[in-house]
């Protein structure tokens, strides 16, 4: 096979990078292998799981089907640009605190879908939610976690600082009255 | 491959004949009480940010393929086109001239088979003379970049003599020749088991009534997003790292000094964090030994990542199981005797199947009183991919039997099914028919709280036609009671190290695969010496610097792990205790650990950081380091099977399902779900929540759409039977927004074995989720579906016999005819037994020779 090698400034995280790499790779491939940048993930490099997901001029993309030629002078952004200094993303720390990322590899993926639909819904409801999260797959945690930490991070990002999941998104829905009264338990 | 002359074999314990019980473990259980356990908790039973929370988020935890090395190479399989065959050339010659190729390797150069069971060793790392499923490896070939190995292996060259396939159980039964394997316990049947507790028939001659009910359950698989990667790092012609996305480094570490013939203390394997497991990363997998010795040969790091595609063809996943279950009941529905038979299709190879197949019946009778019990199973070689354990290992498919069957039963009996498990329930600190010891039981709390929470008294059965409720239970291990490879040594350790800077080193070889075990061992740790989360640094799964844990599988850590965390800790509390007490002049007792510091309960002013605590007790005792290990207490069964189902706690759930079906269209969507899970007592309910939220979320998955499916082409194309979809947009999974509303209830019954009285919670809240939405389908239009998955058609095909006045029923019409010989008779502890078998030899005679040992010696006699 001969290899067609490319050499482009992309713009990742605000930051210009010049990189060279087979011209027929991915953005997945280039910011993972190229630039170190191997907090995005893969689940099939086909399209099918949502784990890649960054963003390019603000829209999430897959980036397993982005060739990374066509994306010069675009903006990427990436998990790694989430941080502002050593401080969490609102987003990041309702992940962290909801246990919403359980083996987090799809974590960075959702956090960049959930970036882009802040950023143009400051309060999405369940359902705006579901729908801007729905192409990214999460084999772990079943969702709610990941629903109940956008829905916080999105209160933080308001300006709403006092907000806070509900109690049973901690410790579950406090069993009804009469449970305890009626149990048989030998 | 080198000769192995010359290098000492690794160290393996002596394999124990099953049956013939292990000396009773050195006592290490921990006490039910615990000093100061009387003490308020600042972190057991509080939600806090999982210890590895930050980095996941960020995007910083290192997963396998994450990592690079220095001249790092890449490494590709070639797979098996072909469901059955024998190899008969393989060329490299095309492939060896392409750009960047670096080497190869077949069969020939890894003539040792390996496997995760002992009696199973039935894997080469590359298929030596046939292949036995599409996907199994035949040549690796390793290239400078991973485009040109993808190239060359697509140059390789493999010529197969097709063989007959064998694609179900019944097709195995009826086909002894030719064998897929050839041990196992009859043709190409791997494992056939046959056991009766007490008088079954006599249970049922007392029964007012008996039900019988046949069920299918289809495989399914893991699906984990981080597809498998190892990435193998030389160190020396016989010293390697190989880094790994497994959910078991040890067993690994033994696979790999067994067929790459080093000492095992040559061997490093370090667990990377895995992007998922539940069960598909825990057998010791040919890609990782492959990459092993590819890197010794080269002598450079050696990284191989499966495409999505491998994923699928690694499998392990849910064993297509056919179920054939009839119980005996009073009028009043108690339960006099039940037979189950299962037969299980294994794929290609052993894997954990035998285990598989003896758990399709071990965990029947830990939540009903069952007091008679008779269980035969068989498991079949078919040309596929592995089947192993998923979670719930192989325990989902007879509860969703019988659960679904209760339903019925319940129904026919006139009883409402909430009561009729209500007043079965087996009793706390109980002995079941099969010799299980139940040690706490929070299931009628589940049951009324799920009862209660879903208005299941004033709803069922009244909702309009096309809305219904459907009410199932479960309960599953906190880790298997006995190892693997049957020893005397700790299931799990930990080493705890203390200094002056206060900082403490947790060692331990658990992994953490994502269900938080990281937490759970830190949360321990920092609980008993009274300091913050951040102060721990854990150094976990590196089979060169941490105790052994046996991994991350059986949800075994939390209660193993944890409890050894405890033992450590709570040892190296006494050893700053001591050196403290000298330096306040307090007595040890009057200490309190807490919040970063250690003083006396009476005056808690008096007391020191806990750094200068240590430090105390460093310039007094020298440096500080203490160590906890944990093995399970020894279980009541002594008969032969009895090693599979032991645990040292059972963790209990419960599920009310409402479900809307369309009788148009078949669709069934499920509206709600109330679970309640006993979990014994919480480390972190946050993270409990998260087990709790996954596991329904992957039950509904098997529920109603996940299915590890195969066909055959057409007799004029091959023939092959092949993956129906390899793929994850073919295979269907729960999206979000497919994923229903879900009430959770946590349940707390402590359990005297478990750390801080905690059971397991990863994998036994799956269980109740697929038979309560079966029972919800038959509330809302009255059918049967005694399958999984419920695909629409099933459910317009039994409407459709509904509507023909015929039985409203989708489901499997027959188990196949087969003699499972002469039954295991053991007695139950009901009508005094012993916990062994009356006729284990003759039982044992008639079906020849069964394991591989068994099979090997008898060899080795007749030569
Ligand atoms: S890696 Fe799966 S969509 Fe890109
Ligand atoms: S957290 Fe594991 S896949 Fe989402």
């Amino acid at each position: 096979m001969t290899t067609d090698m490319m050499t482009l400034v992309l713009s990742i995280n605000g930051e210009d990078r010049a990189v060279v790499f087979p011209a027929h790779h991915t953005l997945l491939e280039v910011l993972r292998e190229e630039c170190g940048l191997t907090g995005t993930k893969h689940g099939c490099e086909l399209g099918e799981c949502g784990t890649c997901t960054v963003l390019v001029d603000g829209v999430p993309v897959l980036s397993c089907l982005e060739l990374a030629a066509e994306l010069e002078g675009r903006k990427i952004e990436t998990v790694e640009g989430m941080q502002r200094g050593n401080e969490l993303h609102p987003l990041q720390a309702a992940f962290a605190d909801l246990g919403a990322a359980q083996c987090g590899y799809c974590t960075p993926g959702i956090l960049m879908a959930a970036k882009a639909l802040l950023a143009h819904n400051a309060k999405p409801s369940v359902d705006e939610i579901k729908a801007a999260l729905a192409g990214n797959l999460c084999r772990c945690t079943g969702y709610h976690k990941i629903v109940q930490a956008v829905e916080w991070a999105a209160a933080i990002a308001r300006g709403e600082g006092g907000y806070a999941p509900p109690r049973e998104a901690f410790f579950g829905a406090a069993p009804p009255e009469d449970g305890a009264k009626g149990a048989r338990d030998g | 491959m080198a000769s192995r002359k010359g290098t000492a074999p690794a160290a393996r314990p002596k394999e124990r004949a099953p049956g013939a019980a292990p000396k009773p473990a050195p006592s290490n259980t921990p006490p039910a009480t615990r000093p100061g356990a009387e003490r308020a908790r600042n972190i057991i039973g509080k939600p806090f940010r999982r210890v590895d929370g930050r980095a996941k988020a960020t995007g910083q935890t290192k997963f396998a393929d994450d990592l690079v090395f220095p001249r790092m190479a890449f490494l590709r399989l070639v797979r098996s086109t072909v469901p059955h065959a024998k190899i008969r050339r393989i060329d490299l010659d095309a492939a060896r001239a392409l750009p960047g190729v670096l080497g190869f390797l077949t069969g020939a150069e890894m003539p040792e088979p390996f496997g995760i069971l002992p009696v199973s060793q039935d894997e080469h790392v590359l298929c030596p003379d046939k292949v036995r499923f599409v996907g199994d490896p035949v040549v690796a070939v390793a290239a400078l970049t991973e485009d040109q190995a993808i190239a060359a292996a697509l140059a390789v060259i493999v010529e197969y003599e097709p063989l007959a396939t064998i694609a179900s159980v019944e097709e195995a039964i009826a086909t002894p020749e030719p064998r897929i394997h050839d041990y196992g316990d009859r043709g190409n049947l791997h494992k056939i088991v046959s056991m009766e507790f007490g008088d079954v028939e006599a249970g049922f001659a007392a029964a007012d009534h008996v039900f019988e009910d046949l069920v299918f359950y289809e495989g399914n698989t893991h699906l984990p997003m981080e597809q498998h990667a190892a990435v193998a790092v030389p160190e020396d012609t016989d010293r390697i790292t190989v880094y790994s996305s497994t959910q078991t480094p040890h067993y690994l570490h033994r696979a790999l000094a067994k067929v790459l013939g080093l000492p095992a203390a040559r061997i490093r394997v370090i667990a990377t964090p895995n992007g998922g497991g539940f069960g598909g990363k825990s057998d010791p997998f040919n890609h990782e030994i492959c990459a092993a010795k590819m890197a010794l040969e080269l002598g450079r790091p050696i990284k191989i990542t499966l495409t999505r595609e491998e994923v699928f063809y690694c499998h392990r996943g849910r064993h297509p199981v056919l179920m054939k279950l009839r119980t005996g009941f009073t009028k009043s529905g108690a339960m006099t005797a039940q037979h189950l038979q299962t037969a299980l299709d294994g794929g290609a190879y052993g894997s954990y199947g035998v285990a598989s197949t003896y758990y399709t019946g071990a965990l029947q009778t830990v939540t009903y009183r069952l007091p008679r019990y008779r269980f035969d199973s068989v498991r079949a070689f078919t040309n596929k991919p592995p089947c192993g354990p998923k979670r719930g290992h192989g325990t989902p498919q007879p509860r969703f039997a019988f659960e679904v069957h209760l339903d019925k039963v319940a129904h026919a009996l006139g009883i409402d099914p909430a009561e009729l498990r209500l007043q079965n329930l087996v009793p706390a600190n109980s002995v079941t028919a099969n010799w299980l010891k139940v040690g706490s039981i929070g299931l009628g709390r589940c049951i009324e709280a799920v009862v209660a929470g879903s208005g299941w008294r004033e709803r069922r059965g009244r909702l309009p036609r096309g809305r219904g409720l459907g009410l199932a239970c479960g309960a599953y291990l906190c880790g298997a009671g006995l190892p693997i490879y049957w020893n005397h040594m700790p299931q799990s350790g930990v080493q705890i190290q203390l200094d002056r800077s206060g900082c403490v080193a947790v060692f331990c070889g658990e992994t953490e695969i994502g269900q938080g075990s990281d937490s759970v061992v830190a949360a321990c740790v920092a609980e008993i010496l009274g300091v913050d989360l951040k102060d721990i640094r854990l150094c976990v799964a590196d089979t060169d610097l941490t105790p052994v844990d046996l991994g991350s599988y059986s949800s075994r850590v939390t209660v193993m792990a944890g409890n050894a965390a405890v033992q450590a800790a709570e040892r190296a509390r006494e050893i700053v205790a001591r050196g403290a007490a000298e330096e306040l002049g307090v007595p040890a007792s009057r200490l309190a650990f807490a919040e970063g510091r250690v003083f006396d309960v009476e005056d808690p002013a008096r007391g020191l950081l806990f750094a200068a605590a240590v430090a105390a007790a460093e310039s007094r005792t020298g440096t500080i380091g203490t160590t906890g290990s944990y093995i399970p207490p020894r279980s009541p069964g002594r008969y032969r099977g009895a090693g599979v189902g032991p645990s040292p706690a059972y963790s209990f759930s419960a599920a009310v399902i409402e479900v809307e079906v369309d009788e148009e269209t078949g669709l069934c969507d499920v509206v709600h779900v109330w679970i309640a899970h006993d979990v014994g007592q919480c480390i972190n309910p946050v993270l409990v929540m998260g087990q709790v939220e996954g596991s329904v979320y992957m039950g509904l998955g098997e529920a109603c759409m996940e299915e590890q499916a195969f066909r055959r082409l057409p007799r004029a194309r091959s023939n092959a039977l092949v993956h129906k979809f390899p793929s994850l947009l073919e295979y269907k999974s729960p999206t979000f927004a497919d994923m229903p509303p879900v009430t959770t209830y946590i349940i707390e019954d402590p359990d005297p074995n478990g750390p801080f009285g905690a059971k397991e919670v990863g994998q036994g809240p799956l269980l109740p989720i697929m038979p309560a939405v079966a029972n919800a389908i038959f509330d809302a239009v009255g059918v049967r579906i005694d399958q999984v998955p419920i695909g629409p058609h099933m459910i317009l095909h039994a409407l459709a016999q509904q509507a023909k006045g015929k039985e409203a029923r989708f489901g499997p019409k027959e188990f196949p005819e087969f003699d499972f010989g002469i039954p295991l008779a053991v007695r139950t502890p009901d009508e005094g037994g012993d916990g062994t078998a009356s006729n284990q030899e003759e039982a044992k005679v008639r079906k020849g020779i069964g394991t591989m040992t068994e099979r090997k010696e008898a060899l080795k006699g007749g030569s």
